[in-house]
């Protein structure tokens, strides 16, 4: 499956929002690190996990959690991952 | 005749607003099935009968507010026939609440409910359009009478039940009651001990590796499962303090504090932490910590925390030294884990380190017996082999 970076972005803030309805998407800065901007314990953070891994498919094992730090690392690793998978 | 009463969902609990039954008279009942929705202020809770039989008439109307122990509803026990009609005034004599020995702050209060008001023509026209029992509202005109004014209160009270700002403030009250209870009366002594994780984390990612994200255990389970397999072994921390005595309990149910979306917290029960495998608890915690976000906790899960359990290493603290939730007498605490100097076998290392705390109630034990389960905490968390095993720990001599 392959997808643009808008609507993988689109598609993992709509994830975020039904793990933490309160936080405004649009306000998320793509650089820092996501727990900073959101409170996220870590069951909240592995159901957010879990949401990408459902809605996209993509396999995230446990050894690649620590790149996942910012938005834009979760959209890197999201667009590499759907690439290699649609070779 | 069965009576089914509010029980008490927490000890911060005085009374509970009826939202909604799920029942309705003639519905056979199952023991453990949800009949009905009661919003305690922290929380609209699913609470569960725990007799089986054929509901025989609602007590309580959705709006309504009553004390714990208030009956809620009567219960034809199996095979029991239904009572013939009875006078009013005969009628309110079983209604009268009684509260149980668990909630002996909350008042006793007699159910105005019982008997049947005289109800207002207009008032009731209204009651109708609003789809309100009106005959089950406290009237306020002569003789008790519902009138047009009562009928337009319970309107807005209704409304006013969701609303997020009176829902905030309750909580902030039921907190302050419950806490400033545990402080005025718990004498309360703190424990700590750091507790090294390398094995045990090293354990969990060998465990995780092959898994499915879905299937993956967070440490938080870990730490919850050698806390139930080291109550077993020091049993005077998990129970209650009641009528001047401690009663231990039979089986390890920890409370897991949950803070909410939007502030305020609850800590419902994980039931028989000790006894369960790692995945089940995982599986159990997930649903848990949903459920009490979206309001839909139940009341087994409310009342019967043996102890409980509070993690705020998440947030990056170091240690956390809780206040006993009355009437347990004990709170384990962890804070993060975090990679720091560890001096092991005369060697400089660094090793992730655990700091988990002990807030237990002097009446009940001593600093020595909460050093035993602090111990037997760190020694669990040395071989998680044993913690994925089940309930087998309890035969191990302390």
């Amino acid at each position: 499956m392959s997808m643009d970076r808008t609507s993988l972005k689109t598609t993992a803030l709509g994830v975020l929002h039904s793990i933490a309805p309160e936080v405004e998407t649009d306000a998320i800065e793509p650089a820092r690190p996501l727990r900073h901007q959101v409170d996220l314990d870590s069951m909240d953070w592995l159901n957010f996990l879990i949401g990408l891994h459902q809605r996209l498919g993509v396999n995230i094992p446990e050894a690649d959690y620590a790149q996942l730090v910012t938005l834009d690392n979760v959209l890197d690793y999201l667009q590499a991952k759907l690439a290699a998978a649609g070779d | 005749m069965i009576p089914f009463k509010l029980p008490s969902l927490g000890a911060d609990m005085e009374q509970g607003k009826l939202l909604q039954w799920h029942v309705k008279p003639g519905d056979a009942v199952q023991r453990g099935q949800v009949v009905a929705v009661v919003d305690t202020s922290k929380a609209a809770v699913d609470v569960e009968i725990w007799e089986a039989g054929l509901i025989h008439e609602l007590r309580v109307q959705p709006g309504e507010t009553v004390p714990v122990g208030a009956v809620l509803a009567t219960l034809l026990a199996p095979g029991e026939a239904a009572p013939a009609e009875v006078p009013a005034q005969a009628a309110a004599t079983p209604a009268v609440a009684v509260a149980e020995p668990v909630a002996a702050a909350a008042p006793v209060v007699a159910l105005a409910a019982a008997t049947r008001p005289a109800v207002s023509p207009s008032a009731r026209r209204r009651a109708k359009e609003l789809g309100i029992d009106a005959e089950g509202l406290r009237g306020s005109g002569a003789q008790g009478a519902v009138t047009l004014a009562d009928v337009e209160a319970a309107a807005a009270q209704r409304s006013a039940a969701a609303a997020p700002v009176d829902r905030a403030q309750a909580m902030r009250r039921a907190i302050a009651a419950a806490m400033s209870r545990s402080k005025r009366e718990i004498p309360h002594y703190y424990l700590s001990e750091t507790i090294p994780m390398a094995r045990a984390l090293a354990w969990l990612q060998q465990h995780n590796e092959g898994l499915a994200i879905t299937e993956r255990i967070l440490p938080a389970v870990l730490q919850l499962k050698a806390v139930g397999l080291a109550l077993q072994r020091v049993p005077q921390l998990n129970g209650f303090y009641r009528n001047d005595a401690f009663e231990p309990a039979t089986a390890v149910h920890t409370g897991v504090a949950i803070a909410l979306r939007g502030g305020g917290l609850v800590a419902p029960a994980l039931h028989a932490v000790g006894s369960k495998p790692l995945a089940q608890l995982m599986r159990e915690l997930a649903d848990l910590v949903q459920r009490a976000r979206a309001g839909s906790l139940r009341s087994s899960e409310m009342s019967d925390p043996t102890i409980t359990v509070t993690n705020l290493g998440d947030q990056g603290v170091e240690a956390v030294f809780g206040v006993i939730y009355p009437p347990q007498v004990a709170l384990v605490g962890f804070g993060s884990v975090a990679v720091r100097p560890w001096v092991d076998g005369g060697e400089l290392r660094a090793v992730p380190l655990l700091t988990a705390s002990l807030a237990a109630d002097h009446r009940v034990t001593d600093g020595h017996q909460g050093a035993l389960f602090l111990a037997e905490l760190r020694d669990l968390l040395q071989q998680p082999e044993q913690l994925a095993a089940g309930a087998d720990g309890k035969e191990t001599k302390a």
